[in-house]
């Protein structure tokens, strides 16, 4: 009598029930298996934050470097990597002073400086790093073909910017390889910081055999590099992991205390690189507005970090521009309250209110350079402000105000602060902006082009010399994207550039840092800092303003 | 047989003209997509440090920016149609083609997986309201529904990651891990979270298919001819109502495929889907025009599978 029951609706639904748990059994067997095979076709599993036995260390990248050619490197990215596995013929050390690289000893002098290379130092190849290797980098980087963005960072060598221009061949470059180990550098004028500059990756040396084998594609992947740094790149997936392993052909090896620098994540998204800290699976994350409380809220020690950068508002100063008026400009700069906007705007530990376009980290003659010339200091004066637009106003010759184009960014701080610009500029001078949101190239563009009132800017240091701040402003800048020009400034600017006297140099960038006050040129915002959790075992890593962000090559595991 | 071999004619004949109208589509896209990028504000030559005139002339002669619009769309189609999409613009070295091999796969593996993810549990679970249909059931069933397709992905994806976050720290070991590509562990998540919209979308799909031949003649005769429950479910109900869903399956194919930015972005995968944004960010011309390129032509030819496979599975449907 096992006979099935009728079709009725009660058991049709208990029936098509039971049936649908069967059917999701399956289909969770199925999908199951599936996942099997699909994961047979990837590759690349990552291990905890650190491994102290084997000496490795796991992190996240913000994103991936677009090449690592060194001659055409311009992000922070590629020089946090490429600071790793290459090394030019000075670097810094855990101290952030200027010790030898590649090459043994040196001589800089005022028109001529010469480097005696290492016996020791080879490639990744095993073949040995010689002068010639610097001399094809640095001509590679010149030559206008290579269409380098920051070639211009050559061109203290005699006719670099000549060649940069096309108007002179590569060969007519003042580097000169006098044998194997030794390299004389003409320079075009004395560089007082020249010694800063070679830190830097356009000066990383290319070995050209190799280079001209890659046919274009030299930087794009793990092995179309030659590395001479402390690490080498072992494995590269694109967009997923860059792992870092201890170079055994370096010179200094025995000073490197990890093994392995796993880059096993790369994401720009700060709340997912935080949960990776919390899951124990990468050593350090960085913070921002969005995941600060979070980290707070767990009583992590926050590190801040001075990046070296400076936020301002950068004014255009083109004829016909409403900004090219001082008074408008100072009573703008009177009204600008920036303890507010970093501390109760922008509220990020780490970011220091904007007093000076030259930031506090940089070095004057013996003691930092704003200890030695404070910023000329700016009270918020509504009253004196007011007087001043009023002035302006009629200079002017405005019934009106026009509003006044904020061109700025569209990041999250970015709209922060250009909105509580805007509110502010309204309630306390009754100045109308209009901003101009675009996406990065796009900003860039109208920059260049002139196109806004005020623009939200920002300027990093290449080098650590105030030069790299210094010279913004000079009338011949090409990144003087207002197009002030002020005869006076320009030739501080020679100056300091000109000058191998420390004194001189830092009198004429506190000239400088003056004008830009008096006149106001720019109006800083602030200094930016950043914020991180870093898992306590993990020592010896080292920021600085200048150069890679974090350097790893001294670091180590503790416990 | 005569009427058999016309029927296998006409078939070719519709599958001839459907891939020409594809191939249209897609040109009309390349077309459209490529005028638009060049209307669009931003360069892609342009970067945070200004150049000399004389490199940015080279940068131009290297991408072939220096040509009149109209020889660079005739080179470009030309390129195209050879399958050479070119060099990035913020990958120096690396081609469009290389971009699209490599990371692709890696978004085609987390769609299909997230596709059969929500099909299943689409048809699963619309079954289940349709028969439980204003009962507890389909109560609950259908007010998640209506969360999955509201809410958007990129909150499922930081819920989600919050979610292992924690339930790793409380279980003191990594049962799952929070991010990252490469073992089967890690597809988990992210192909949960990505399908989950499309899986709400199919549900009520899927019920509302179930109840629509609740009242069919062939259900009433079935039941009336007293053929077994079973039977009648899975042969009757169940076959029946998939046919709408799986028409949807095509474009749904192609648009998780390609629509996975966010889940990648926060679950940290090397899919295409980031450059695809990137590029746009970035004013990266070539990669802008290779990505759109080729999804649009994924999109295309999903579709027209689709449509084949539904000429051959329904007999309904008219070949003219």
């Amino acid at each position: 009598m096992n006979q099935e029951p009728r079709a009725s609706q009660g058991n049709l639904r208990r029936t098509a029930g039971r049936q649908l748990i069967y059917l999701g059994l399956a289909s969770l067997v199925g999908f199951g298996s599936l996942m099997w095979a699909l994961a047979s076709l990837s590759e690349g599993v990552a291990g905890s934050a650190l491994d102290a036995i084997a000496g490795s260390v796991t992190l996240a990248l913000s994103e991936e470097p677009p090449q690592l050619d060194s001659s055409r490197a311009t992000d922070t990215v590629s020089g946090q990597i490429l600071g790793h596995v290459m090394e030019g013929l000075l670097r810094y050390d855990e101290f952030n002073r200027i010790v030898p690289g590649v090459a043994e000893r040196w001589e800089i002098g005022a028109t001529k400086a010469t480097f005696w290379l290492r016996d020791d130092a080879f490639w990744s190849d095993g073949s040995r790093i010689t002068a010639h290797d610097f001399v094809f980098a640095w001509q590679t980087a010149l030559d206008p073909q290579t269409a380098s963005e920051y070639a211009f960072i050559l061109y203290p060598i005699k006719n670099a910017e000549a060649i940069n221009n096309g108007q002179l061949d590569t060969a007519a470059l003042g580097v000169t390889a006098l044998n194997d180990k030794t390299l004389l550098v003409r320079l075009e004028r004395p560089v007082a910081y020249f010694n800063s500059l070679l830190v830097f990756p356009t000066y990383f040396p290319i070995k050209q055999s190799f280079y001209e084998k890659r046919q274009g594609r030299y930087g794009a992947d793990a092995s179309e590099l030659l590395y001479n740094g402390p690490f080498v790149i072992e494995k590269w997936v694109h967009g997923s992991q860059l792992r870092m392993v201890r170079n055994s052909h370096y010179w200094d090896r025995n000073r490197i205390r990890l093994n392995v620098i796993d880059y096993a994540y790369i994401t720009s998204d700060v709340n997912a690189t935080l949960n990776l800290f919390k899951d124990g699976k990468i050593a350090i994350a960085g913070l921002n507005s969005e995941n600060l409380d979070d980290a707070l809220q767990r009583r992590w020690k926050l590190e801040r970090f001075n990046e070296g950068c400076v936020g301002y508002i950068s004014f255009n100063h083109r004829s016909g521009r409403l900004t090219r008026n001082r008074h408008l400009r100072k009573a703008m700069q009177l009204a600008m309250d920036t303890n507010e906007l970093v501390y109760k705007v922008v509220a990020m530990p780490g970011n220091l209110p904007g007093v000076s376009f030259f930031p506090v980290w940089l070095q004057g003659v013996e003691r930092r350079f704003r200890q030695e010339f404070p910023a000329p200091e700016t009270q918020v004066d509504i009253t004196q402000a007011r007087f001043y637009l009023a002035q302006a106003k009629k200079e002017l010759g405005l019934d009106e105000w026009r509003p006044l184009t904020f061109l700025t960014g569209d990041r999250a701080t970015t709209n922060k602060i250009s909105e509580y610009l805007q509110q502010e500029f309204k309630e306390k001078l009754g100045l109308d902006i209009a901003i101009d949101r675009q996406i990065f190239k796009q900003r860039l563009a109208k920059m260049s082009s002139g196109d806004f009132d005020m623009v939200l800017a920002g300027w990093c240091p290449d080098y650590a010399d105030p030069l790299t701040f210094g010279d913004l402003f000079a009338s011949w800048n090409k990144n003087n994207r207002g197009e002030y020009k002020n005869p006076e400034l320009d030739q501080w600017v020679r100056i300091a550039q000109n000058s191998l006297e420390p004194h001189t140099r830092m009198n004429a960038f506190s000239k400088i840092q003056k004008i830009i006050h008096l006149e106001a040129v720019i109006l800083p915002t602030y200094e930016t800092g950043s914020v991180y959790v870093r898992d306590p075992r993990l020592k010896g890593v080292v920021k600085r303003a200048v150069g890679m962000d974090s350097d790893y090559s001294n670091a180590y595991i503790d416990g | 047989m005569a009427n058999s071999r016309t029927n296998k004619h006409a078939y070719v004949r519709y599958a001839v003209i459907r891939l020409i109208q594809g191939a249209i589509t897609v040109w009309l896209i390349a077309t459209a997509t490529f005028f638009a990028m060049h209307n669009v504000p931003g360069d892609p030559l342009m970067d945070e440090k200004a150049v000399s005139p004389e490199i940015r002339k080279n940068l131009q002669a290297k991408y072939g920016l220096d040509r009149p619009l109209l020889e660079q769309y005739g080179i470009y189609l030309s390129n195209m149609i050879r399958g050479d999409f070119g060099i990035s613009y913020a990958q120096e070295n690396r081609s469009v083609n290389d971009i699209i091999r490599e990371h692709f796969p890696v978004s085609a593996i987390l769609g299909v997986l997230s596709i059969v993810f929500a099909a299943l549990g689409g048809i699963l679970f619309g079954a289940l309201t349709a028969i439980n249909r204003n009962r507890l059931p389909d109560i609950v069933i259908m007010f998640l529904v209506i969360m999955g397709i509201s809410v958007p992905s990129f909150v499922f994806a930081a819920l989600g990651q919050m979610t292992l976050v924690n339930v790793n720290a409380f279980l003191g070991v990594s049962i799952l891990p929070v991010a990252g590509w490469g073992s089967v562990s890690h597809m988990i998540m992210p192909s949960l979270i990505l399908g989950l919209g499309t899986m709400a979308f199919l549900t009520r799909l899927m019920r509302s298919s179930m109840l629509e031949i609740d009242n069919a003649d062939y259900l009433r005769t079935a039941i009336s001819k007293g053929l077994p429950p079973t039977r009648i479910f899975l042969r009757h109900q169940l076959r029946n109502a998939i046919l709408p869903v799986i028409t949807v399956l095509g474009p749904s194919i192609a648009a998780i495929t390609t629509g996975g930015f966010v889940v990648e972005l926060v679950f940290a995968i090397p899919g295409l889907g980031r450059y695809f944004v990137q590029a746009v960010q970035q004013s990266d011309y070539t990669v802008i025009m290779g990505t759109t390129v080729f999804y649009g032509a994924f999109l295309v030819f999903m579709v027209i599978v689709v449509d084949l496979l539904y000429g051959l599975v329904d007999p309904r449907v008219r070949l003219d």
